[in-house]
């Protein structure tokens, strides 16, 4: 299991922010009488960055976190390198509390196992691309040449050879994005913290970066917590889902569950304008083979044309619309589940039917 | 005093609380101490004097030569030409006027390079801790405002005439700037740049070191340039306790109501006081701005470096044309 105990790169338990200077009575009175964000505000004047958070991200995993603006996923994604301490809770990266490591060894977590993309780039505006990029490696007293010979690596996977000579400034935005992105893989960390990394580039180049990034990290199994505005970005580079709506957690789950079973409005508003032709399976909107034959008695699907349950939706389409009879799900060579063309409709309107209503 | 009768109308011509006679108190303790001061001060007088010497071995014709350089290096050439045309009125202004004007400038040199050793670092910490900030502002705002003559006299004796003196009541005057704009520099940073560096794993020091300071250098080098300014806009008090120079011209000039002299020192002083600008005003502003990237890629460093290595002319010239 991805996200098993043991495995847990990233485990975060409980966590609160509260920002401002009242925070420790804040947290007492949300704790004591369940306040909301508002009521925090109006009566401590505090802001509430992130709310009860719990969750953990397995080895290799890449976890997505969306959410409105000012949801809190810069506050909480700050914690996991703890440049934000935690009003309460905890944080354990790979077993170790991140909240009780000395400033030391905080640093060398910071340096070596830790890669941070920022939200507004933060590159350093004095140093060239080479300087920038090397700059962890740098400051954990890494000799020059080695240092830059992994700086240039990094360069190299962003597409950026040729410039490691110039400075930030001299770059567009993508390619500042780019740099700051390579600056993160630099050091090669095992964790990854990307806070809107994609944001800045034209949508070729995000999809191109989007599928480096994926092969990349998942042929280095780095862990990877990916904060992004965009649910096409995070439906097609994530793992699993979570949802943040005001500092809290509201769902958590794999791109096709975050879509197929939206928990309230919030998350459902989200999901609205997803495409679900790549997202849901056959397995999902399939009817088991017997409760069909149970409507409608005893079918020949010979002739039908055959899936495996984790087809898409899009290849589901493919195949029926050469013919007018249902689609056969086989696993194993064995039939386990009939997807009607009704079914498949309503699955593309990301609705699964409950074959227990179905009549005719 | 204590025949003057208590008036609750005017209460204060009746009181005394001895605070001018609490100077006197300074003598007594200078007295006591002589033997920690003498050496001190005598530390700083031989490096005030050698710095002196030396800028008045230089034959005037090279040092001229040499603040061109130092101007074209540090600002372009055309700051370069000015300091070459500005310089030599000087020389011609009148026949001792050169020898005058490097002594005054190796007080300037002293009282920059002292301010820069205590200005930096408190301004740093300014920059760093609001209670302290809070705490020193008051006595900047002393430092920069109390007239020079009410500490004339205590620093004189605490320390005597002479050059130290003079350098001490330049240094007290000028500081101010120093520390006010190495803390500005310092709080101007980019708090997510700062924030980037510790994501990374950069120690405080490594924070100070790697990005604050270098990103606060252009504002720090203002400051430099403004306490360069202001002392030398000081030597005329410090040649009343015996500091020599354009200043002491000056002094001098006045108390024999001699216009054509005070004209020499006066013009003297402006001349410094606009060269020393030119220059450390193109300090401060990035080479990039001039069209080059690092210092030595320009001015006659630059010009030498490419005569060495003249193969890769192009290179060094291409930069500015390949902007994304
Ligand atoms: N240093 C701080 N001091 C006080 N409040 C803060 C601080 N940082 C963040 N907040 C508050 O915490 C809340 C969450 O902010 P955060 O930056 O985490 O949002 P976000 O989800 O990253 O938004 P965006 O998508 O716009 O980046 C906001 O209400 C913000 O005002
Ligand atoms: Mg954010």
């Amino acid at each position: 299991m991805k996200n098993s105990y043991d495995a847990a790169v990233i485990d975060c338990r409980n966590l609160w922010k509260i920002f401002g200077e009242r925070s420790g009575e804040a947290m007492k009175a949300v704790q004591e009488q369940g306040l909301g964000k508002l009521e925090v505000r109006d009566r401590f004047d505090c802001v509430v960055g992130v709310q009860d958070a719990t969750f953990t991200v397995g080895r290799g995993e890449i976890f997505c976190i969306m959410g409105l603006s000012g949801s809190g996923k810069s506050t909480l994604i700050r914690h996991v390198n703890r440049l934000i301490e935690p009003t309460s809770g905890q944080l354990f990266v790979e077993g170790q509390n991140v909240n009780r490591l000395n400033a030391r060894d905080l640093r060398e977590v910071r340096a070596e196992k830790i890669g941070m993309v920022f939200q507004n780039m933060a590159l350093m505006p004095h140093r060239t691309v080479l300087d920038n990029v090397a700059f962890s490696q740098e400051v954990r007293g890494h000799d020059v040449t080695e240092r830059h010979e992994n700086a240039m690596r990094a360069i190299d996977a962003v597409d950026l050879n040729g410039w490691d000579q110039k400075y930030p400034d001299e770059l567009s935005g993508g390619m500042q994005q780019r740099v700051g992105l390579a600056r993160a893989i630099a050091a090669d960390p095992s964790i990854l913290l990307m806070d809107e990394p994609f944001s800045a580039l034209d949508p070729l180049i995000r999809r191109q970066l989007q599928d480096k990034f994926t092969s990349l990290s998942a042929e280095m199994k780095k862990t990877t917590l990916f904060i992004t505005h965009d649910l096409d970005e995070a439906i097609r580079i994530g793992d699993r889902i979570a949802i943040m709506k005001d500092g809290a957690l509201v769902q958590v789950g794999t791109p096709e569950d975050i879509v197929t079973n939206p928990v309230d409005d919030y998350v459902a508003d989200f999901v609205a304008g997803i495409s679900k032709l790549e997202l849901i399976s056959a397995g999902k909107i399939m009817e088991p083979v017997e409760s069909f034959e149970k409507r409608r008695g005893p079918v020949d699907h010979n002739a039908w044309p055959e899936a495996e349950p984790d087809h898409s939706l899009d290849d589901l389409v493919n195949l029926s619309i050469a013919t007018q009879h249902p689609v056969v799900v086989k696993a194993d060579g064995k039939p386990i589940g009939i997807v009607t063309k009704n079914a498949l409709l309503r699955g593309i309107q990301g609705e699964v039917e409950d074959p227990a209503t179905l009549k005719h | 005093m204590a025949d003057i009768e208590f008036s609750i109308l005017d209460p204060f011509s009746s009181v005394d609380l001895g605070i001018a006679e609490s100077a006197d108190g300074v003598k007594g303790w200078a007295i006591a101490n002589r033997s920690i001061i003498q050496p001190i001060k005598s530390f700083f007088n031989e490096m005030i004097v050698g710095i002196d010497t030396t800028l008045n071995a230089v034959p005037p014709l090279i040092m001229l030569f040499l603040l061109i350089l130092i101007a074209w290096q540090a600002a372009g050439r055309r700051t370069a030409i000015l300091v070459g045309i500005l310089m030599t009125v000087l020389g011609f202004l009148s026949p001792n006027a050169w020898g005058l004007a490097m002594t005054t400038l190796a007080i300037v040199v002293s009282a920059v390079i002292m301010s820069f050793i205590i200005g930096l670092p408190l301004g740093i910490l300014v920059g760093k801790n609001d209670r302290f900030e809070s705490a020193i502002r008051p006595i900047l705002d002393t430092m920069q405002t109390i007239p020079a003559f009410v500490y004339l006299v205590p620093v004189v004796m605490l320390i005597g005439i002479g050059n130290v003196s003079g350098v001490v009541v330049t240094v007290i005057f000028a500081l101010p700037p120093l520390i006010r704009l190495t803390s500005l520099g310092i709080r101007g940073v980019n708090p997510s740049v700062v924030e980037a560096a510790r994501a990374f794993g950069a120690n405080p020091r490594q924070v100070l070191f790697k990005v604050e300071l270098p990103l606060a250098t252009p504002t720090i080098l203002a400051g430099v340039n403004q306490t360069i300014m202001l002392s030398l806009s000081m030597v005329v008090i410090a040649s009343m306790i015996s500091v020599k120079g354009l200043g002491n011209e000056v002094l001098r000039a006045m108390g024999r109501l001699d216009a054509g002299k005070a004209l020499v020192g006066g013009l003297g002083i402006v001349i410094l006081a606009i060269v020393l600008d030119r220059i450390t005003q193109g300090m401060g502003q990035s080479g990039r701005e001039r069209g080059h990237r690092h210092w030595y890629e320009g001015g006659p460093v630059g010009l030498v470096l490419r005569q060495i290595k003249k193969p890769k002319i192009n290179q060094i010239e291409e930069p500015q044309k390949t902007n994304a």
